[in-house]
């Protein structure tokens, strides 16, 4: 059944593939998906906007149209490139599918109500839904609704079982690693940050201080609205930083994972053929390299403490000095709510968080490869 | 006549010693249906109307608990016909494909398993949406965190044990990551400086990864661990925190509203 289906789209794809109509188009795409030009307009044409103009992109007419502007492009690029249909309809990708719909129509749904309550709330009025406070019995209101949900569950999960079979690859061969070697959907934005980190920032800290910064979120949000109901107005700063890990640091970058990474975590677009042969040369160049070599015209200390001394001094400063600058300057109103202890959390929470883009765009714009390159300790950041 | 016998089966012995109550069809009737049932008593007798509005809460914490269930139900069965050996595992689930009546167990389970994933990230946003981590629910968001870690954790452990070219990489690339732990992995920074009196604290042998694959490599010993991991030790640990984190929501006061 899945077989007849892919095939009937995989000729569908064939042809269309042949004639250069889209070409254009595809090699646009391709160019505009390479990391370092995809993720500013999303954050800038996708991320910022959705804040922005919130009241307006979420009524029904312009998010039904968004919608299905979405869904065109997402699922009539089948049609045009095979490569793209290989890679989206890929058993184990279908739940990224999934979850690509699942987040966008629950964003569109919280920043609807959000955007009807800032409104009530601006104009004084209680809340056109969340005010009301009416009780009703959990039989029968609730238990059929959770009824209706399990039902509803189980046919979904039922059919979905039928239509696509579990993969099984061939037998593990503890000699043959595949190329790309992936790991599971879920953590791929973890693996994508090893592009710009070492694995034990990647996979041991990021995660770390993930768990630790969700877990001491409700004591260090001292901010007593928005307790309850849907709003963004009253905790724009929580929302807009919390969303920016969720949806750019976490959903976009395991898009990028497993749509966008080939053989030897090499990018491809999504109109592109994975080729195992290209290879990429790696020009990047440490802070060290930058602050002694070209900077200062000499070569290289020896002394591996002096050597590192510029990214040394950065990491010390980014860390521990900007917390307290932005206590003492544009986040002072939150230092004095949230008392030392607090902000401290918060603050190391957001300066590790902040460090993922930052080193993104140092990469992207001065090829940096670490800030601090200690091989004498496995210490590279 | 057909109502005859449900009403005979209705007044019988039986059933009164079953359900305590009458048809819920009266106030006190439906509030007695809720407080008898184990299961329904989770609930409190009266709710917020808006609180349970599919909108508010997307159902997605009813979601995940559904495919928790749905997840144990078919991994039981699917342990009668996997053994985590090397030599058996893989074969096991060919076999599984092609002798089992209704073959879908292992679909179900494996489809059901990502269906959770995207469940439990849209309920932690909804919560988060809702500003619901706020007092008094601290704790109880904590509470979340470490199922959403133990989640992940029974998708990871669970992804190994088909014990194809998928499963055993996708777990090297993840558990390397353990070799890179600062001070316990053996590629991790600062880990030479661990020593006692000279001789490494930590080996090739004695590093986080590891204890995580009781192997220097994904091999056998790794397999058995995840197996037992994902039957039997994270499920029994995510069903005694989901125990909590119910209880929590009723002691919370309800689905959150505003104060
Ligand atoms: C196995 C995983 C989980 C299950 C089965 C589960 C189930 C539920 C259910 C059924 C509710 C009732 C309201 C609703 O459906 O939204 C709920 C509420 C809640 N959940 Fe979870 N949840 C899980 C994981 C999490 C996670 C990962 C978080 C956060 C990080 C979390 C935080 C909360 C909080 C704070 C509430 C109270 C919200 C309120 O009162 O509005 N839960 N959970």
């Amino acid at each position: 059944m899945t077989s007849l289906l892919l095939n009937t789209l995989a000729m569908a794809g064939k042809a269309p593939m042949e004639s250069p109509a889209w070409d254009g188009f595809k090699n646009l795409v391709n160019a505009l998906s390479v990391p370092e030009v995809s993720l500013p307009l999303i954050f800038f044409l996708v991320f910022i906007p959705m804040f922005v103009f919130y009241k307006w992109w979420t009524k029904p007419a312009v998010a039904a149209l968004l919608g299905i502007v979405f869904c065109i492009f997402y699922f009539g690029s089948m049609l045009i490139d095979y490569d793209y249909l290989l890679i989206v309809t890929k058993a184990d990708n279908v739940p990224i599918t999934i979850m690509l719909v699942g987040v966008g129509v629950t964003l569109w749904v919280a920043f609807r109500r959000a955007a009807i309550n800032d409104t009530a709330l601006a104009q004084g009025k209680p809340l056109p839904v969340e005010g009301k406070d009416d009780k009703v019995l959990v039989w029968p209101d609730l238990v059929y609704t959770e009824m209706l949900c399990l039902i509803l569950g189980s046919i979904i999960l039922v059919v979905w079982s039928i239509l696509l079979r579990a993969p099984l690859e061939s037998p593990a061969n503890p000699l043959g690693p595949p190329n790309p070697s992936k790991a599971p959907w879920y953590f791929l934005g973890l693996q994508e940050m090893l592009v710009y980190f070492d694995p034990w920032m990647a996979g041991v800290i990021l995660p770390g201080m993930i768990v630790s910064g969700l877990i001491g979120m409700p004591y260090f949000d001292t901010n007593p609205k928005g307790n309850g109901y849907y709003t963004i107005k009253e905790r724009p700063f929580a929302i807009f930083t919390w969303l920016l890990g969720f949806i750019i640091l976490w959903v976009v970058l395991i898009i990028f994972g497993t749509f966008l990474r080939g053989p030897n975590w090499n990018f491809f677009g999504p109109y592109q053929y994975w080729d195992s042969h290209l290879s990429v040369p790696l020009t990047n160049i440490n802070l060290s390299d930058y602050v002694w070599v070209f900077g200062l015209k000499q070569p290289l200390p020896d002394n591996p403490f002096v050597r590192e001394m510029p990214g040394i001094i950065f990491v010390i400063f980014w860390v521990c000095v900007l917390p307290v600058i932005l206590a003492k300057t544009i986040m002072r109103k939150m230092y004095n709510q949230m008392g030392m202890l607090r902000f401290a959390y918060m603050a190391l929470h957001l300066v590790i968080m902040g460090m993922m883009p930052l080193k993104m765009v140092l990469r992207w714009v001065f090829t940096l490869k670490y800030f601090i390159y200690l091989p004498e300790f496995n210490l590279n950041l | 006549m057909i109502s005859s016998v449900f009403d005979y089966i209705r007044n019988s012995q039986v059933w009164n010693s079953i359900f305590r109550h009458g048809i819920p069809r009266d106030r006190r009737t439906r509030v007695m249906a809720v407080m008898s049932n184990v299961f329904l008593h989770l609930h409190p007798v009266a709710v917020r109307k808006s609180g349970i509005r599919l909108s508010f809460t997307w159902c997605m914490g009813g979601l995940t608990f559904f495919l928790f269930l749905a997840e144990a139900i078919t991994g039981v069965l699917l342990m009668f016909y996997y053994r985590p050996v090397p030599e058996r595992a893989f074969m096991d689930i060919i076999a599984l494909r092609s002798h089992v009546t209704l073959g879908l167990l292992r679909e179900i389970h494996r489809w059901g398993a990502h269906a959770m994933i995207i469940a439990i990230w849209l309920h932690m946003m909804r919560v988060f949406l809702t500003g619901s981590y706020k007092p008094p629910r601290e704790f109880n968001w904590g509470v979340g965190v470490i199922l959403l870690v133990i989640t992940m954790l029974l998708s990871f452990t669970g992804y190994l044990l088909p014990w194809d070219q998928l499963a055993i990489w996708a777990i090297t690339v993840g558990s390397n990551m353990g070799k890179a732990t600062p001070g316990f992995g053996m590629q991790g920074p600062l880990t030479d400086f661990v020593k006692i009196g000279g001789i490494p604290f930590v080996t090739p042998r004695s590093d986080a990864a590891f204890i995580l694959l009781a192997g220097t490599s994904v091999g056998e010993n790794a397999l058995l661990r995840f197996y037992v991991l994902h039957c039997i030790a994270l499920p029994l640990a995510a069903a005694v925190l989901i125990a909590i984190h119910f209880w929590r929501i009723r002691k919370d006061g309800g689905i959150s509203g505003p104060m």
